[in-house]
């Protein structure tokens, strides 16, 4: 819709008034965040005296020197890139599986299947049962109680359904009358078609884990087991920074300066590898949007 | 293997020979997500009947001593019920309002960008909040809000919002807003470049303003996923933002930050009364349910049969 070549001074009004809206809008994002980054070099003493500073002096790299020191950071780091990727390669594969015969008209019991799902996504046990579900199960720091509960993801499955709706059906009756199985049709000739909905699914599912803490927090006791988020949950949210990353503080208002400072470092590590995946990724993110809105 | 062969008398022998020939499909296929699902979804449920005992972790689901709808009524008569349930409505309620209309609005502005480019990086920046973590938001937030943070030092105060009960819900519903609309709008956006151009052409020629041209073409346009959009809304109002709620909470803000799904935590992992815990999660859910129920009739009834 651009083909308007004349603006009234009205429109023009109408026009700038959008444009001081959205100008704001990108304003408010974009401040907070380059706020954010720049004060992650600012000495700490020099950012809760004054706040930013451009004079090179005050510049630092202490506040990545203390956060990539800290051996939880590290270890969080590799736990978080671990479960995420296991989470998110077999999320997806138990969701593109489950979601192939559900796209066969003729395959009895779909219904029941179906509405065995989607119950799901509106109602469940809550908390407290499946704490002690998993507690029962003994999953108690264990890594299969963050992947194994949350992989089957019914609004995935909905995705990659629609998805394989829209490939020729053709090419399944062929398939079929030279005599292959399901099981070969599925991963020789549909998966292989199927490369953009795996992406964005595989996309979703490692971001969701990688941004997750709650049930790290509730079933991990071992803090050898713990993600990043819950990691620099105590240094963030909790403001109790890593004892050895603060020992060098003289007193205690140096050390609370430096924890001030500390958190700026850390928000910007730990999202570090989501930002820089981000601009290549963001197509995929954005169709798995479109696709869901295809069929709801 | 082919399962088009319509060769027998009843439909129960016929659906037994589909499954007995396409066996793989439940065997391989749909087996994995439904275990998983029987597991981790279907057996909690069936631990919802802790919410009906006096549950005790040495006796377990099979003995502890059944005490009916008691739970209930101790968390309905609590002086504590009416306060969380006006936290949970106001903190969804609120910021459903506040939060519903930013992404249309946006999607509205920038569909009148003419540069591809522009939009291009407008699009890449307003999205990128919504992959910011629960746990970065909220220490973003705190920081800056923190008595020597950045917003005090503009301010040339020291003030700490965090502990502020009255601060609690702007705080959470505008960091939603800033979080949120970016991503939120891509749908509105989606639908708005499909408009057909002979449309907007009729309606130039037609000599109508640009804001008519909103009113008549782009908001028609965009009615129906946004009537789509509120529903989902609506279904999630009772368990929305759990985490972030929990990330921000401190003792201080605790008269408005206390909502349903905290108190549940706090409830059950927190102080150990799993049978309460479960009863008022119980309860919610189900307020839940009857909620998405209601809308979803309401809308449908508004808007001519068009509901979910």
């Amino acid at each position: 819709m651009e083909s308007r070549q004349f603006y009234t001074r009205k429109d023009k009004f109408v026009l700038w008034l959008g444009y001081t809206l959205l100008g704001t809008f990108v304003l408010a994002i974009l401040v907070p965040l380059i706020y954010v980054i720049l004060a992650s070099f600012i000495d700490p003493v020099v950012l809760t005296n004054q706040g930013i500073s451009f004079n090179p002096d005050h510049w630092t790299l202490e506040g990545y020197r203390r956060v990539f020191q800290d051996d939880m950071i590290v270890r969080g780091f590799i736990n978080s890139f671990v479960y995420s990727t296991v989470f998110a390669a077999f999320s997806t594969l138990v969701c593109l599986l489950a979601a192939y015969p559900m796209s066969i008209p003729q395959f009895v019991g779909r219904k029941v299947f179906n509405t065995l799902f989607v119950i799901t996504m509106f109602f469940g046990g809550g908390l407290m049962p499946t704490y002690l579900l998993i507690s029962n199960m003994g999953l108690i720091d264990s890594p299969l109680a963050l992947i194994l509960p949350g992989a089957v993801n019914v609004w995935n499955i909905i995705l990659a359904r629609t998805y394989y709706k829209s490939i020729p059906n053709e090419l399944h009756e062929a398939a079929m009358i030279d005599g292959a199985t399901d099981v070969q049709y599925f991963f020789q000739i549909l998966i292989p078609l199927c490369k953009p909905i795996i992406m964005v699914l595989v996309l979703y599912q490692f971001v969701g884990m990688w941004n997750s803490y709650f049930d790290a927090m509730i079933y991990l006791e071992d803090p050898s087991l713990q993600p990043l988020q819950l990691v620099i949950r105590s240094i963030l949210v909790q403001n109790t920074p890593r004892p050895g990353m603060v020992s060098d503080a003289q007193n205690a208002a140096m050390m609370a300066k430096i924890a001030e400072q500390l958190k700026y470092s850390t928000i910007v590590v730990s999202s570090l590898p989501l930002l820089i995946m981000y601009p290549f990724f963001q197509k995929y993110f954005e169709k798995g949007v479109m696709m869901g809105s295809v069929k709801g | 293997m082919n399962r088009l062969k319509p060769h027998a008398e009843g439909t129960l022998h016929k659906k037994l020979v589909y499954i007995r020939n396409n066996w793989q499909l439940y065997v391989f296929f749909m087996l994995p997500a439904l275990a998983l699902t029987i597991v981790f979804k279907y057996l909690p449920m069936g631990g919802l009947a802790i919410a009906f005992q006096d549950y005790n972790n040495r006796k377990g689901i099979w003995g502890s001593d059944f005490i009916g709808f008691a739970h209930f009524m101790r968390f309905l008569s609590s002086p504590d019920f009416i306060t969380l349930m006006a936290n949970t409505l106001k903190l969804s309620i609120y910021g459903l309002l506040w939060g519903f209309f930013p992404p249309v609005i946006l999607a509205i502005i920038m569909s009148r960008i003419r540069s591809a480019g522009i939009k291009r990086n407008i699009q890449l920046l307003i999205y990128a909040p919504n992959f910011i973590s629960v746990i970065v938001m909220s220490g973003m937030i705190i920081t800056f809000l923190s008595p020597v943070g950045p917003v005090n030092q503009l301010l040339g105060t020291s003030s700490n919002l965090m502990t502020d009960p009255n601060a609690f819900r702007p705080i959470y519903i505008a960091s939603g807003i800033w979080q949120g609309a970016g991503w939120a709008s891509i749908i509105y956006t989606a639908t708005l470049s499909g408009v057909s151009s002979e449309l907007v052409d009729a309606c130039n020629i037609d000599g109508a303003s640009l804001f008519q041209q909103i009113l008549n073409i782009d908001i028609p346009t965009l009615k129906p996923i946004m009537v789509i959009q509120f529903i989902l809304s609506a279904g999630q109002i009772m368990s929305i933002g759990f985490e972030k709620a929990l990330a921000l909470q401190t003792d201080l803000n605790r008269a408005a930050s206390e909502i349903i799904p905290t108190y549940v935590y706090k409830m059950g992992l927190q102080i150990g009364d799993y049978s309460y815990s479960t009863a008022v999660g119980l309860f919610n859910s189900v307020i839940n349910v009857i909620l998405l129920i209601t809308v979803n009739t309401i809308v449908s009834r508004l808007n001519e049969g068009e509901g979910l």
